[in-house]
């Protein structure tokens, strides 16, 4: 158990200096010289050479590696190139709604599909679990970002009930107004995950239903829903840990196309305008945070998991 | 295995009471002609690919600007209307087809190939070597691929190779991670040893023996993997970072319909569609496939 932490910690950290490394890398092979752009023509060569002194690009690109590595320790990600402002303080603004919108995606996909993988591997091979199965094949296959398109189309363009952009309408900052822009980007946001979960949870309920403890539950007279809440979903709900962990990825990066498809003022929108016009601090504190978040994420979900399921401590003992 | 006083033995052709002959094709074949799904998605994909194909044979230039016939609507003449430029929107699909098609293939292609050879080679040899790629594929499993892919596209010059290498960089992990696992039970088996016996060198015995008995999971892997690649193309182009203007994909056709959704709905309709019905098929055959060549799965 013990070991099985360690080796997760372990690669937790690797794959965090390897992240580290990339987005250091988007400014060390980023075209261009990047002092020019805090250069301008008034300036002696004296000034300039100040300031790429100042910069470190003197240095070797270890050191230079090192320099910034300090200061985002330190939870300093420099300032951006297009606003002059602190990338750290733009992106702590905008975490919350971000944030929001994620969790917000990530609880719908779980609560609808449970009941409906349920219910579609219970009544396996039935129109009812054609419907489901085959609208979660769609929702798999569908490209998030055309979806969100559609649906703008459909319900902000034609029949107008629903906002297209942003997260509060102007002067309004009700709750109810953030839950109605929330409505489209979540959903959008949460198909290809809800899919997923949908097949995993059916299949493995399909699993189940030949257990002989199902059999003992039928023998005793539980059926129908009774059955599935009392006995099925207790064994389906362990790999959803995992699921979540494994497609905490999909939302984070969905999360960035979606928000600037509906222009979501999260740190999606901020990096993708951040790519647009090459701000290359943001663009690196954005591949920074969002890396963490997934690999923290990952971890913690690898750690519930050992936590639930004692068979994982055991076999991970026989693999080493 | 020039010792002369060994030889090798001839199949001898005797008439077999039964067959026993279980080819991977063989089940494949018989799986996708008896699946209606299956047969629907081949037909789909024969469709739009046959249709890419043969693009050149449209009588419009899928670049030309014609301004003086912009944004017009469905008719006989352009069945799919025009887009802003005035340039004949269903050319463009077609050409936008060619180009997601060949990145789904090509980065298809590199993904098997590299995640074979690099999950045979760890589950044949074991041990260190196998400890050594597992954990270098366990930290590619654990990379935020898309957000690299975004990292990574805006650093290097956008374009088609760029868009495969970088697509294959980021999926070959999982293809490794199965083909391992199937490695190290097919070793195990009697004809394995029998090969390693009669002096087959590692190579020999990894392209003769252990390729044709996973390529099962190995199809599988290729279908899902270009529904994946496909998807995460359009992904991609949408944001600008793949193929470049006046070159289309699907995905940046819907970046530039984007602009239009409210006038012209139509244009941001088609590739969507487009794209959805490939990657359905695919996601579906891979499914179907699995089904037929894993008989561990539940039915």
């Amino acid at each position: 158990m013990a070991k099985y932490f360690v080796k997760k910690g372990i690669q937790l950290i690797i794959v965090t200096i390897l992240i580290s490394f990339f987005s250091f890398a988007v400014i060390y092979a980023a075209p261009g010289d990047i002092s020019g752009m805090y250069l301008n023509e008034q300036m002696s060569d004296e000034e300039k050479e100040a300031i790429k002194e100042n910069l470190g690009l003197n240095k070797s690109m270890p050191e230079q590696y090192w320099g910034w590595a300090k200061e985002v320790l330190k939870g300093d990600f420099g300032i951006s190139l297009a606003n002059h402002t602190s990338v750290s303080e733009q992106i702590i603004k905008r975490l919350p709604a971000t944030l929001q919108l994620m969790g917000a995606a990530l609880v719908l996909s779980v609560l609808l599909a449970i009941p409906l993988g349920l219910w579609s591997g219970y009544r396996k091979n039935t129109w009812i679990d054609n419907i489901i199965s085959g609208l979660s094949y769609i929702g798999m296959s569908i490209p998030s970002f055309w979806l969100g398109m559609v649906l703008i189309i459909v319900f902000a363009a034609k029949l107008h009930i629903l906002p297209s952009s942003g997260m509060h309408s102007v002067g309004n900052e009700s709750f109810l107004d953030t839950v109605k822009h929330m409505i489209m980007p979540c959903i959008t946001l949460s198909l290809s995950n809800l899919a997923v979960f949908i097949r995993y949870i059916r299949s493995n309920t399909i699993g189940q239903l030949g257990e002989e403890y199902v059999l003992a539950a039928k023998a005793k007279g539980t059926t129908g829903g009774k059955l599935l809440k009392r006995h099925i979903l207790k064994n389906t709900l362990l790999p959803i840990i995992t699921l979540l962990g494994m497609n905490l990825a999909s939302i984070v990066c969905g999360s960035f196309i979606i928000e600037s498809v509906f222009g979501w003022p999260g740190i999606g929108t901020l990096a993708m305008t951040a790519i647009g016009v090459r701000d290359y601090p943001v663009i690196m504190a954005y591949v920074m945070l969002s890396g963490i978040i997934l690999v923290v994420g990952n971890f913690i979900a690898d750690i519930l998991y050992a936590f639930a399921d004692p068979r994982i401590k055991r076999e991970d003992m026989a693999n080493d | 295995m020039t010792d002369t006083r060994f030889k090798r033995i001839e199949k001898k052709k005797t008439q077999e009471l039964i067959s026993y002959d279980h080819s991977v094709w063989k089940d494949i074949k018989k799986e996708l002609f008896s699946n209606k799904i299956a047969l629907v998605s081949i037909i789909i994909l024969l469709i739009i690919i046959i249709a890419s194909i043969l693009a050149p044979l449209s009588p419009y230039d899928p670049n030309k600007i014609n301004v003086a016939e912009k944004l017009q609507g469905i008719s006989a003449k352009h069945i799919f209307g025009t887009d802003e430029y005035g340039r004949d929107y269903f050319t463009r699909a077609l050409y936008g087809g060619r180009i997601s098609l060949t990145v789904g293939f090509c980065s298809m292609i590199m993904t098997v190939i590299l995640g074979t050879a690099i999950g045979i080679t760890s589950g044949y040899f074991g041990g260190k070597v196998d400890m050594f790629l597992m954990r270098f594929t366990d930290i590619f499993l654990a990379l935020p691929s898309m957000l690299l892919m975004v990292v990574l596209n805006t650093i290097l010059r956008p374009g088609l190779f760029t868009l495969i290498a970088v697509l294959s960089l980021f999926s070959w992990a999982q293809v490794a991670r199965i083909t391992r696992a199937e490695t190290m039970s097919v070793k195990e088996r009697d004809y394995v040893t029998a090969a390693r016996n009669l002096g087959a060198g590692s190579f020999r015995i990894a392209v003769e023996h252990i390729v044709p008995n996973i390529m099962g999971p190995v199809i599988v892997a290729a279908s899902l993997g270009i529904a994946n690649a496909i998807l995460m193309e359009s992904s991609l182009s949408f944001l600008g970072l793949g193929v470049q203007i006046p070159r289309a994909s699907w995905g940046s056709m819907l970046q530039s319909a984007q602009g239009h959704i409210l006038d012209a709905p139509r244009l941001a309709v088609f590739p969507g569609v487009l794209i959805l019905c490939t990657v359905l098929s695919f996601n579906l055959l891979g499914d179907v496939l699995r089904t037929a060549l894993e008989p561990k799965i539940v039915k």
